[in-house]
């Protein structure tokens, strides 16, 4: 139980993150720690007590495996992860050039 | 971009041939061991940042580096895509079908097309990581000061 | 099997990365390539159109065969609905495309431009296609993140900030999304949209069930910019290419948005009557206050993408008037009619709203502005953007006989047999204050005297213009569906997946 709880915690922790920082890199950061916490629950949903990597051994196939659908569910999914956090990282550069600042108080061009 | 110390480029000699040998081992055992095509990717796009990291290269020479990484990415892709294609024209006529013959569990060749999946899936993941690495160092690089 | 299904993913990947390589090589082979193979996917949707009927296609990729009845394999299914929206996508994507040849000409780098958007179609079709939860979840990560990089493609200071702030939302509806799919597969055991549905009639846990429903509901509306979830949708709508806005608007929104809500809802979890009154609230409020926070802008793309909003706030009202009275089992003829109307103003909606945009970029394609006070007089030198633009107007505002009055017409008769008085009197307000705001756009635009002294303007090249009539011809063309035979091939296939709660997943299981 407790693990779970460690999730939301950092979930939350991401969440915070998004919403009061002013740098848009820390905001880039947290998103990412909130992806992560995402992929801890996955991987405890797929958690069986007692259970080994899911690989088939010939020697003995009759063994307790944890569930292996959320871990290739989490692979996908930090590949996506990846490719989501590189586009923001390309975006800031270029909003970083652009305005010379990081600062999210002085990129408002659009409004209303 | 300027390369590194003589201390760094002679260590990277040492090590990056390693780091790559590792990436492809971890492709080709990808139906047998925890890995696969995107671990593997992963660790040889590393080799490949570590020696374009500690050698540097002139700005031209990024470019051009870069425009060929592309196009392995793509026909890495085009490959992947092709392999699912043939699962439509030999055996049961369906995507992604398995039809080459399985093998025996736990030796290098079996599983049928899954590590030719990997193959391509490995260069894919090397080339893209590559890429986002060299488009951000020549932005850096074409940045004015 | 149906041997065509792959292909509406398969064929856009493989598309995507020709171009990329041969792109190189060979100059034009870009925007030809891509019209061609839209125009080929085109064709197939419209096949599955008329051929698709009560008939429910799965294709099983790799070749899993279910075992003891439980799928394991990756499923693909096509029904009546999913045929009406790939259609929807794979058309407006074709004109779309060909639109783009002349105009993406101001733009460096075509061949990003056009393999990004081959991607995007092949996320789109392929959210639309699977049938299962994950694929879906895949699927529109890969139409999103080419949108990201669509909506920044002129790399001016607002391009990136529109497309910065769509990113942190955007990432913040894929978390949703995928604590959702995790929080079902954690109870479910399984990922197949329609094993989950008969894995939940077993009996569940209320609480749990009413969580995991808001999380996918959060989730999937910040994509469909329902209101509250709204605020990226004017900036990134309106600073994307103008053949991408009319993509981003026009589609993307309702594939990886409302479809998706419209499919899990009605045919994943089991309809209960709070869920379906939210749906409703949130569909009165964002048709609401999207059109009162569209009277004031004078950026047309703006006042477009907020137009989108309340449009679409009708479809959500539409189809939660319906789920409400399915989920109360009362009046089954007026649920369906309610749905019907629903899914006939998201037919309408993509082709007016498509071609809005199409006329917004043509005109910032001959003057260079966006801004309706510095436009004036364009009538005398632009006739066939000003007429398709008229054409799409009165249709947006429900003028008879163009098709937007006949679905509104619909949706207000449904909700007034419903009993729901408020909404349709709700719903005619808002339809007269449409009517005002595109009058004043139709004024500034197209009839004003122009104070400003400008070069003689000209009208823009055929591929701009020849987008621009197909589709003002479509947006006559589809009032035809009022007419009952019409109407029964296409709009009621659909409409019966969705009411019969049991038909999709029985049939699916059962194959």
């Amino acid at each position: 139980m407790i693990a779970y709880i460690m999730c939301f915690i950092l979930f939350l922790v991401g969440l915070y993150g998004v919403i009061t920082r002013r740098n848009l890199v820390k905001i880039a950061v947290s998103l990412s720690i909130m992806e992560i916490s995402i992929f801890l629950l996955f991987a405890l949903i797929g958690y069986v007590d007692g259970g080994v990597a899911p690989i088939v051994d010939p020697a003995d196939p009759v063994k307790t495996y944890v569930d292996p659908l959320p871990q290739a569910m989490v692979l996908t999914a930090i590949v996506i992860g990846l490719a989501t956090t590189a586009m923001l990282m390309t975006i800031i550069i270029r909003l970083y050039r652009k305005y010379g600042t990081f600062d999210i108080r002085e990129i408002k061009n659009l409004r209303g | 971009m300027k390369g590194m110390t003589l201390i760094v480029k002679k260590t990277t000699q040492l090590i990056a041939g390693m780091i790559f040998m590792y990436g492809i081992y971890i492709i080709v055992h990808g139906h047998l061991t925890p890995g696969g095509g995107f671990a593997g990717g992963v660790i040889i796009a590393g080799s490949l940042i570590l020696v374009t990291l500690a050698y540097g290269g002139d700005f031209l020479k990024l470019v051009k580096e870069e425009a060929g990484t592309t196009i392995v990415e793509s026909i890495s892709i085009l490959m992947v895509i092709m392999i699912a294609t043939a699962g439509f024209l030999f055996g049961i006529h369906i995507f992604f079908s398995n039809f080459l013959p399985k093998g025996v569990v736990g030796q290098l060749i079996s599983a049928g097309v899954l590590p030719l999946y990997n193959i391509f899936v490995g260069t894919e993941v090397a080339a893209s990581i590559f890429i986002i690495f060299l488009s951000l160092i020549i932005f850096k690089e074409e940045s004015p000061q | 099997m149906n041997p065509l299904l792959p292909f509406f993913v398969i064929t856009p990947l493989a598309g995507a990365f020709l171009i990329m390589i041969i792109g190189r090589f060979v100059s034009d082979f870009n925007k030809y390539f891509t019209s061609l193979i839209l125009l080929f996917l085109a064709c197939i949707s419209f096949y599955f159109l008329f051929t698709t009927g009560e008939n429910i296609y799965v294709y099983k990729v790799g070749g899993w065969e279910p075992v003891n009845k439980v799928p394991i394999g990756i499923y693909m299914v096509m029904d009546g609905f999913t045929a009406i929206i790939v259609c929807i996508i794979n058309l407006i994507g074709f004109l779309s495309a060909f639109y783009s040849i002349s105009y993406i000409k101001r733009y460096t780098a075509e061949n990003y431009f056009y393999a990004l958007f081959c991607l995007m179609i092949a996320g789109m079709n392929g959210v639309v296609i699977s049938g299962d939860l994950f694929n879906i979840f895949v699927f529109l990560e890969i139409s999103v993140i080419s949108s990201y990089a669509l909506v920044a493609f002129g790399v001016e200071k607002n391009e990136l900030e529109a497309s910065f702030k769509y990113q942190v939302l955007g990432a913040l509806a894929s978390f949703l999304i995928l604590i959702g799919i995790g929080l079902i597969y954690w109870k479910a055991k399984t990922l197949n949209i329609a094993d989950i549905k008969t894995a939940f009639s077993n009996g569940y846990d209320k609480t749990y069930y009413l969580f995991v429903q808001i999380v996918i509901l959060s989730g999937f509306g910040l994509k469909a910019a329902i209101i509250p979830f709204h605020a990226w949708l004017p900036d990134a709508h309106s600073s994307a290419p103008s053949p991408i806005s009319a993509m981003l608007s026009g589609v993307l929104i309702k594939a990886v948005g409302i479809y998706v809500i419209i499919r899990l809802f009605f045919n994943m979890f089991i309809i209960s009557e709070s869920m379906s009154i939210l749906i409703t609230t949130l569909g009165t409020l964002s048709m609401v206050i999207g059109v009162f926070l569209a009277i004031g802008q004078w950026d047309i793309k703006r006042l477009l993408a907020y137009h989108s909003i309340s449009q679409m706030g009708y479809v959500v009202l539409s189809v939660g008037i319906g789920m409400i009275l399915v989920s109360r089992g009362i009046k089954p003829e007026v649920a369906a009619l309610a749905i019907t109307g629903g899914i006939f103003h998201l037919i309408n909606h993509a082709a007016f709203k498509g071609l809005l945009f199409l006329n917004a970029g043509a005109i910032e394609y001959t003057i260079g502005t966006r801004d309706l006070k510095e436009m004036g007089g364009l009538a005398k030198d632009m006739p066939a953007t000003s007429a398709t633009s008229f054409v799409a107007s009165m249709s947006i505002s429900g003028i008879p006989p163009f098709n937007g009055f006949f679905s509104k017409l619909v949706i207000i008769i449904a909700a007034v047999m419903a009993r729901f008085y408020l909404l349709a009197v709700l719903a005619v307000i808002v339809s007269i204050i449409t009517l005002a705001s595109f009058l004043k756009f139709q004024r500034y635009a197209f009839y004003n005297k122009s104070d400003i002294k400008r070069d003689k303007i000209k009208e823009v090249p055929f591929p701009m213009v020849f987008s621009m009539v197909i589709l003002s011809i479509i947006c006559l063309m589809l009032s035809l569906l009022i007419i009952p035979e019409i109407r029964e091939t296409i709009l009621t296939p659909a409409i019966n997946i969705l009411t019969d709660p049991l038909k999709y997943s029985s049939t699916i299981i059962g194959q």
